[in-house]
């Protein structure tokens, strides 16, 4: 049975570091909080009961859960060894007690064998000062569904403290590239947000890239160079089936789902020079949207499916422009700098998180689209691909590690950030699951 | 100009075949590597010469691996974000589409590359755009665009693998390819 392991690092910036083991030997993720939000709510997660036949429950939920309040920057978990106590029912707590630890909320729950491997987890969430419950599940499980079981936890805590969805159950999907025997390699995988459960999905000796959930949740498309040239797959990643897109022979690639699934819209050179075009997945037409001789690509839809922005060097240099799904002339959106590029509406539309790049520096930032205001919430060199967490609290991105390609996110206000480590490889291209619906 | 990730390449797939073949200590690995670039040049030039067995191949294949011939640089390089052939690539550029031309039996691959800056997929873009300039100059030039094919790597496949300008302007580029010889 793994159990993570944690490492605590007294440095003031590193919160957190914890090692997180895989079913995959080679994908190791390291997640260190490199920055954390000043005024975090200091919460406490008492380490859960277990009644069972054997020592240890098949998860450490209680950790698991902890792991997530803090990675979402909103929250400041008591560190355990700083617990006077550890009570596994709001019966046995002494609300007294965690107030002199300025302990804010708390959380306490246990896990019940139930036999036959049914399990059932309780949990209590309370206010500390005024010694109050605020939610209360009880909530059966099994051993192999427990960490998902933890993370929904940490979704109803997240959501009665703050008032947002949280997406702790949700999957990042992205790329690995490496060389092992001096040989190309590139995987595609889908790990939890946690970076637990890391699964390839996709093997190949040709680069692999630009990876996009549907909006269910169930399939992926993907660029694929397998037969020679770029050209979009879409798989299901439950039954692993894949089909081609378009017919062999033009180049295709940046595939984006139509908020409702019904459609791709997709960069394609087929008459000349990459335009954007829209696949209908039911009537298999390809329907031409941009007509220029300049590059168009990175196209992504707005969130009510009405209009996609796409980037475009028709100015001279690559800047954001919106288009209307039905066509038309397209209207510049970025103004600010020379580089403006791979733009994505956040869920609720209001915000484009894109790539913004000056003198030689490429850094993540967010514009707000009635304001036109820009804030840039990296300061990387070399920062690509952001991707906003369905519930748009925070952006994950490729980044430039200091020998290798790593995977980072930030709050959308740039105050938290963390970093995604693998053992190996160069780890590139992250899309950030929906919700599963 | 050779690339780097192709003698990498080479130098593996060599080290992985003097391990088959010898005693396998560092020693003879380290020496395999050492080989990796002589042997490649020296197998370049071998093939050129048996080039006149190649099916359909009146072309005299060999001028491509003649370092004092013009035809044997098949790299052009760009300005960073364009893909526009700068002037001093102009020669390069005509000469094979001159040589395409007096050989229409021959068909190149035109492969188009961007260095890791900025997004991904624009850089995808960017190689492809970096392509069509060349075939677009190659057609003017009397080549037949039937014998050119486009493919974009984008920032996938670099030549150099540094982070600084010195391997970004050796990746902004066009590689001819020419049918294996």
């Amino acid at each position: 049975m793994k159990v993570p392991m944690s490492i605590r690092k007294p440095t003031p910036w590193l919160l957190l570091a914890v090692l997180l083991f895989t079913r995959d030997a080679a994908a190791i993720l390291t997640i260190e909080i490199t920055q954390g939000a000043e005024g975090a709510l200091p919460i406490a997660v008492v380490p859960f009961g277990w009644t069972g036949a054997t020592g240890l429950p098949p998860e450490n939920v209680s950790e698991i859960v902890t792991n997530d309040l803090a990675r979402s920057g909103r929250f400041k978990p008591l560190p355990e060894k700083d617990m006077l106590a550890r009570p596994h029912q709001g019966s046995e707590v002494r609300f007294r007690d965690w107030r002199i630890l300025g302990t804010e909320s708390m959380v306490v729950g246990r896990v019940q064998d139930r036999g036959n491997g049914n399990l059932e987890v309780q949990f209590q969430l309370f206010d500390v000062f005024r010694g109050e419950q605020l939610i209360g599940y009880s909530i059966p499980a099994t051993a192999q569904g427990l960490r998902r079981t933890a993370h929904q936890i940490s979704d109803l805590i997240y959501e009665a403290l703050t008032g947002g969805r949280g997406a702790f159950t949700t999957r990042v999907a992205y790329i690995v590239a490496s060389r092992p025997g001096g040989r190309e390699s590139y995987q595609l995988q889908i790990a939890d947000t946690d970076g637990f459960g890391a699964r390839t999905v996709l093997n190949s000796n040709r680069p692999i890239m630009s990876p996009a959930w549907s909006p269910d949740g169930n399939r992926l498309a993907y660029v694929s160079f397998e037969e020679g040239r770029p050209e979009i797959y879409v798989q299901d990643t439950l039954s692993g089936q894949r089909r081609r897109l378009l017919p062999a022979g033009a180049s295709s690639s940046a595939p984006a789902w139509s908020p409702d699934g019904s459609r791709l819209a997709l960069t394609s050179s087929r008459d000349g020079n990459p335009d954007i075009y829209v696949y209908d997945m039911a009537s298999t037409q390809l329907r031409r949207l941009t007509r220029n001789p300049a590059i168009d690509t990175e196209p992504a839809w707005a969130p009510d499916g009405r209009s996609l922005i796409f980037t475009s060097d028709r100015g001279g240099g690559p800047q954001i422009y919106r288009i209307a799904a039905a066509g038309g002339d397209p209207q510049r959106v970025t103004f600010e700098g020379r580089y403006n590029a791979r733009g994505s509406f956040s869920p609720d539309g209001k915000r484009l998180a894109l790539v913004h790049g000056e003198n030689n520096r490429y850094s993540i930032g967010v514009l707000e689209i009635d304001t036109g205001i820009l804030q840039l919430l990296t300061d990387g060199a070399l920062d690509e691909s952001p991707s906003f967490a369905p519930n748009g609290s925070m952006i994950i991105y490729a980044t430039a590690g200091h020998d290798r390609g790593v995977l980072a996110a930030v709050s959308i206000d740039g105050r938290v950030r963390q970093r995604l480590l693998l053992q190996e490889g160069d780890v590139r291209d992250p899309a950030w699951s929906p919700y599963r619906k | 100009m050779k690339n780097g990730f192709r003698l990498l390449v080479m130098a593996a797939g060599l080290v992985l075949f003097t391990a088959c073949s010898s005693t396998g200590d560092s020693k003879d690995g380290a020496g395999a590597d050492g080989q990796g670039g002589a042997t490649g040049s020296a197998t370049d030039q071998g093939s050129a010469q048996s080039s006149g067995v190649q099916p359909g191949g009146s072309a005299n294949l060999a001028v491509l691996d003649d370092p004092n011939n013009i035809l044997s640089n098949q790299v052009i390089y760009f300005d960073f974000d364009s893909s526009a052939v700068k002037p001093e690539s102009m020669q390069l550029v005509t000469a094979h589409a001159a040589f395409l031309a007096e050989n229409p039996g021959l068909r190149v691959r035109l492969e188009g590359h961007a260095d890791e800056l900025g997004s991904r997929e624009y850089n995808l873009g960017l190689g492809e755009g970096r392509a069509q300039a060349v075939k677009r100059l190659m057609v003017l030039n009397g080549t037949g665009a039937g014998q050119l094919e486009n493919i974009s790597y984008g920032e996938e496949r670099p030549a150099a693998l540094g982070h600084d300008e010195s391997a970004w302007w050796q990746n902004r580029r066009v590689e001819i390819v020419y049918p294996a010889r």
